[in-house]
This record gives C-alpha cells, sequence and structure tokens, in this order.
C-alpha cells in the first residue's frame, strides 16, 4: 500500500481477514442455532429471527472487511506510524525514544490462526499504538527491532 | 490516624450487630493502636550522615533502610491536626524509581524543617550544613477569596440547587420531602465533605518559587509544605469556570510524571497538583511562566464549519505552537486552557471521526504521560491537521534533542 506521500505502508497478515471470517462465521452459527431453538414454538418467528441475525452477520462482513484493510502500519527513521479505522480513523505517530515496552500477545483465535498483535506503550495511555494479525516471524521483527530502536534513543519523561 | 480512624469505622459496623459491652472493646482497640504508634515512633531512629539518610524501625522485625539524597525527588512537611498542636511534623521524601514516599514521623518541626534544608542541600551536592535557599513569594490566596471562589463552584450550585428543591418539594409533601432528603443524604453528604475539603487543603495558599521548584504551603486544620520539581511537570492547564470569569478568576493546574510501572503497561501515572486554588489571571500567568515559556504563541481559531460539530465549545477552541510549547483552548461552561511543552510529548494522534470528515476537519492529539489528554488541535482543516502531525512530530523530536542532559536511572 502506498499513499500520497509514497511511503509504503504494511498492513496485517492476509489471515486477518480469514480470522475475521471465522469469527462472523461462528457469529452466523449462534444466530442458526437461536432461529432453531425460537423454531421449536413458532416458525414465523423462527424465520424472522434468522434472517435478521443472518442480514446482521452478512453486512457486517461489508464493515468488518473495510476495518481489517484500514490496519495499517510505516517504520520510520524515529517513529512508528500506526493508522486504522474507517468510521473513525485514527492515525498515531509513536517515537522510538517514547516507547516503554513492546508487548507481543496472540488471543485464542489469533493463536488458532498463528498471529499475534504487537502493542506499544508509552507514558501515556492514549498512545494507542496497537498492530493486531501480524505473521509471527514478522510480530518478532517487528518486536525486536522497536525494543532495539526504543533502547537506542530513550528519552526522559 | 487514618487506621485509627479505619478501626473505629470498623468496630462501629461491629457494633451495631452485636450488643453488650462494644464500648470497652472499642476502647481497647484504640487504646492498642494509639499504643503501637507510640512504640513504632520510641523504636524509630533516624540519622544522616551528608551522603545518606539512614532510617531504622520496627520492634519485632527490624527494618533498615538506607535512602542516598542522589535519589531524593522531593521532600515534603505534613502536619496533621494532632501533629500540628504538638508542634510535631512528617516528612514524605519523594524518590525516583519507587512508587511508595519514604514517611519519617514525627519529629519537632524545627528539626524537621533543618532535616529537609540539608537534605535537599545535600541532593543539589551542597555541603548539608547550608541554610535552605531563599523563596521568593509569589502569591497567596486570602482565605475569603478562596471561600468566593468554592461558593461559585459547581458543588455549591448543586447543593443550593438542590436545598431550594428539597424545600420546595416540603412545603408541597412534607412527606415526599422526607423521602427525597433520606435519598439524597448520602449524596449531599459526601458534596458538604467535598466543599470542606477544598476550603480545608487549600486555605491559606501559598505559593513561592525557589531555586529547587515550586514551593506551596497549604492548609487550615493540618498544614502541606510541599516542593513541585519544575522539571517533571507533563502539562500546566488554567481553568476558568463560567461563574469564575467576571473576577478574572482561574484555577492553575500541574501533571507531574508519575513513576514508571512497567508491568502495568496502560501509561505511566501522573499527578495533578494544583499550583493555585484561585486567583487572577495575571498571577496565574506570572506562574505559569516559572514552568513553562510561552513567548508569546498565537493561537488560531479552527475554520467556521467546525461550528457545526462543537456548537458549544466553539466560542473558545483555539490552538497553536511555537518551537517549544503547544497552546490548547477548549470547553464552554468550564473554560480550559493547556499548556504542553514539546519535550515532554509522548505521541502525536490524528483522529477523525464521521461528522468530522463530512466536515473536512481532523483533531490532532497532543498525549503526555498519564491519563489525561492534553493539548488538543480541535477540529482543524484536514490539510492543516495532517501537517501539524508532520510539523509537531519534528518540532517534538527536535525538543527532546536539545533538553536531552543528564539523566538518572530509570528514565528520569
Amino acid at each position: 500500500m502506498t499513499d500520497a506521500a509514497g511511503e509504503v505502508w504494511s498492513a496485517p497478515s492476509p489471515r486477518l481477514w480469514r480470522m475475521r471470517q471465522a469469527e462472523l462465521g461462528i457469529l452466523a452459527l449462534l444466530a442458526i442455532v437461536a432461529a432453531a431453538v425460537v423454531a421449536v414454538s413458532s416458525r414465523t418467528a423462527a424465520i424472522l429471527v434468522g434472517a435478521v441475525a443472518l442480514a446482521a452477520v452478512a453486512s457486517s462482513v461489508y464493515f468488518v472487511r473495510r476495518r481489517v484493510r484500514a490496519w495499517g502500519y510505516l517504520e520510520r527513521d524515529e517513529d512508528l506510524l500506526v493508522r486504522r479505522g474507517v468510521l473513525v480513523r485514527r492515525r498515531s505517530v509513536v517515537p522510538y525514544g517514547r516507547m516503554q515496552l513492546v508487548e507481543v500477545t496472540a488471543g485464542l483465535m489469533e493463536r488458532a490462526f498463528g498471529l499475534s498483535t504487537v502493542k506499544l506503550h508509552t507514558a501515556a495511555a492514549h498512545s494507542d499504538a496497537r498492530i493486531p494479525g501480524l505473521e509471527p516471524d514478522e510480530a518478532a521483527r517487528l518486536r525486536d527491532q522497536l525494543a532495539a530502536l526504543g533502547e537506542a534513543k530513550a528519552a526522559g519523561l | 490516624m487514618l487506621a485509627l480512624v479505619a478501626v473505629v469505622a470498623v468496630s462501629q459496623v461491629h457494633s451495631e450487630n452485636g450488643s453488650g459491652s462494644r464500648v470497652d472493646v472499642d476502647a481497647a482497640i484504640i487504646g492498642v493502636v494509639l499504643a503501637l504508634g507510640v512504640i513504632r515512633w520510641l523504636v524509630t531512629r533516624w540519622w544522616f550522615d551528608g551522603v545518606t539518610l539512614h532510617v531504622e524501625t520496627g520492634l519485632v522485625r527490624r527494618d533498615s533502610r538506607t535512602i542516598p539524597v542522589t535519589r531524593i525527588q522531593g521532600v515534603d512537611l505534613v502536619q496533621p491536626f494532632l501533629a500540628k498542636v504538638l508542634g510535631v511534623a512528617e516528612l514524605r521524601i519523594r524518590l525516583a524509581g519507587s512508587g511508595k514516599d519514604e514517611r519519617l514521623a514525627y519529629l519537632h518541626l524545627a528539626r524537621a524543617t533543618a532535616l529537609r534544608a540539608a537534605l535537599l542541600a545535600a541532593h543539589h551536592g551542597l555541603d548539608p550544613a547550608t541554610p535552605e535557599p531563599g523563596e521568593r513569594a509569589l502569591a497567596v490566596v486570602p482565605g475569603s477569596r478562596l471561600a468566593a471562589s468554592i461558593a461559585l463552584s459547581s458543588s455549591t450550585v448543586v447543593l443550593v440547587a438542590f436545598l431550594v428543591a428539597f424545600g420546595v418539594t416540603t412545603a408541597v409533601s412534607p412527606k415526599a420531602g422526607v423521602a427525597v432528603g433520606a435519598t439524597a443524604f448520602v449524596y449531599l453528604f459526601g458534596l458538604l465533605t467535598g466543599i470542606w475539603r477544598r476550603f480545608n487543603t487549600q486555605y491559606g495558599f501559598t505559593v513561592a518559587s525557589a531555586p529547587d521548584g515550586i514551593r506551596v504551603r497549604r492548609g487550615l486544620v493540618g498544614s502541606v509544605a510541599e516542593t513541585i520539581p519544575v522539571r517533571r511537570v507533563q502539562a500546566i492547564r488554567t481553568i476558568e469556570p463560567i461563574a469564575w470569569q467576571p473576577m478574572d478568576w482561574c484555577r492553575l493546574e500541574v501533571d507531574l510524571a508519575g513513576v514508571m510501572k512497567r508491568e502495568r503497561g496502560a501509561g505511566s501515572p501522573s499527578v495533578t497538583k494544583t499550583l493555585l486554588p484561585v486567583g487572577t489571571t495575571e498571577i496565574a500567568s506570572e506562574i505559569r511562566s516559572l514552568v513553562v515559556a510561552d513567548r508569546g504563541v498565537a493561537p488560531t481559531r479552527p475554520p467556521r464549519r467546525s461550528m457545526l460539530k462543537s456548537p458549544l465549545s466553539y466560542h473558545n477552541l483555539r490552538a497553536g505552537h511555537d518551537d517549544v510549547v503547544a497552546v490548547a483552548t477548549t470547553g464552554r461552561l468550564r473554560r480550559v486552557t493547556a499548556w504542553v511543552p514539546l519535550e515532554k510529548v509522548q505521541s502525536v494522534r490524528r483522529v477523525q471521526g464521521p461528522v468530522q470528515r463530512a466536515l473536512g476537519v481532523a483533531t490532532v492529539h497532543l498525549d503526555v504521560a498519564g491519563r489525561r489528554v492534553d493539548a488538543s488541535f480541535k477540529d482543524r482543516d484536514v490539510e492543516e491537521a495532517n501537517q501539524l502531525v508532520e510539523d509537531l512530530t519534528v518540532l517534538c523530536r527536535a525538543a527532546r534533542a536539545t533538553s536531552a542532559g543528564p539523566r538518572g536511572p530509570g528514565g528520569h
């Protein structure tokens, strides 16, 4: 991905989208189960519940896809840029010198898909630099890179 | 003292579900706590050799601590009510890289003051016998002005509004009045104690500047003398509630960097301290100039179309920066102006919500240590916001580079 300034942004792994699809699939499954349960008492209610739930899941496919595509990060010489969000667009600039710790986490779904999240912490609670859905190799490289740069450029409070 | 109150409170709860000689038990508990306090005081020994402060305490389990003067960040003198009556004081020593204050209680006031002077002199590499450097008095808040400012605060407004409502309800229907009064009692009690605490802690507020920071002395029943280290200030704010504006009054607050807690990760805690509970904007700006250098930044307004997004605060929205500090004003009922030294900025963020996108504006936040968002360039034109993100990133880096002097361990 390239932006107006000709900078090449990195994106999370394509498997992040597959992970989100799986999450949506689970939701759809729950909707079908709910519809089946309601069907015991009333068929029309079941059709209504099922239709509404499936429509909600189907429409969220569109929004979730856009959100997944919105994630991006750019490693510059002095700072890391992270962008995210579709409805509310956010872009954070975190100087390497301000990083206090780099955290690599993997939740249940992420582990199943072999992905991890890299999170940067500064002294400010609002810095909010998080990159989800990274390949383990990329996550480890980013973590080591950020830790090394953070060490080299550390600044006092 | 606090432990004593807690014990009394606990025993009060106990006495509700029991009966008989509860008073004796209460008295016994208070006696034990008092005795423990006296024993603790009796077995506490301290001495200062010019480089380290040694504190030994504990009757059964000896606890000895050595405090190198280099780690000292500040020494506060605290006198609760009883201590003030007895002419003794507690020293609270703030240390770098430790979340807890070292406490030394209770010393004779004169000795406590002398020890504080010695510790601070040694910390600055002087002979411990050097007398405390002179300070320049900046402002004293008269009690009447403090009372007036509290009377014009939002808590008082809520209190009066409630009392009026209560009176009216009682007049119409006494039963309903009792019901309303009973339900709101706890809330009202909280409000009253809050008002009292403000008056009590900020009475006789005196601000002075000294070589090691800004000295603050305050307190009615008890008293506190503290030093606010200018180097650790992350941001400074003036707050002007709308009711204070006719008198041109404002409050001045600073955010100080807390202690890094790496394991917590959710941002370092920052401590907010009042630098002036109420004062004219003139005095406030004089004190402020000791903390941040505002060499005439000219804040600008966001474009007129932002009025649709922030209809109320647009009237006061202003933001600007030079190469050392960013200034931003917001709020309508409570006008808040924040100054953030660029060297203290942790990260720069641009946020654009759906309404802002429709209007072609965006907000740029400057994050400083802690949970607060400080200076925000709200609802600026998109082009300007993008440029601001780039400019501020570069300026913050330059500011950090020039300010990077000798640093202690732990990134302070």
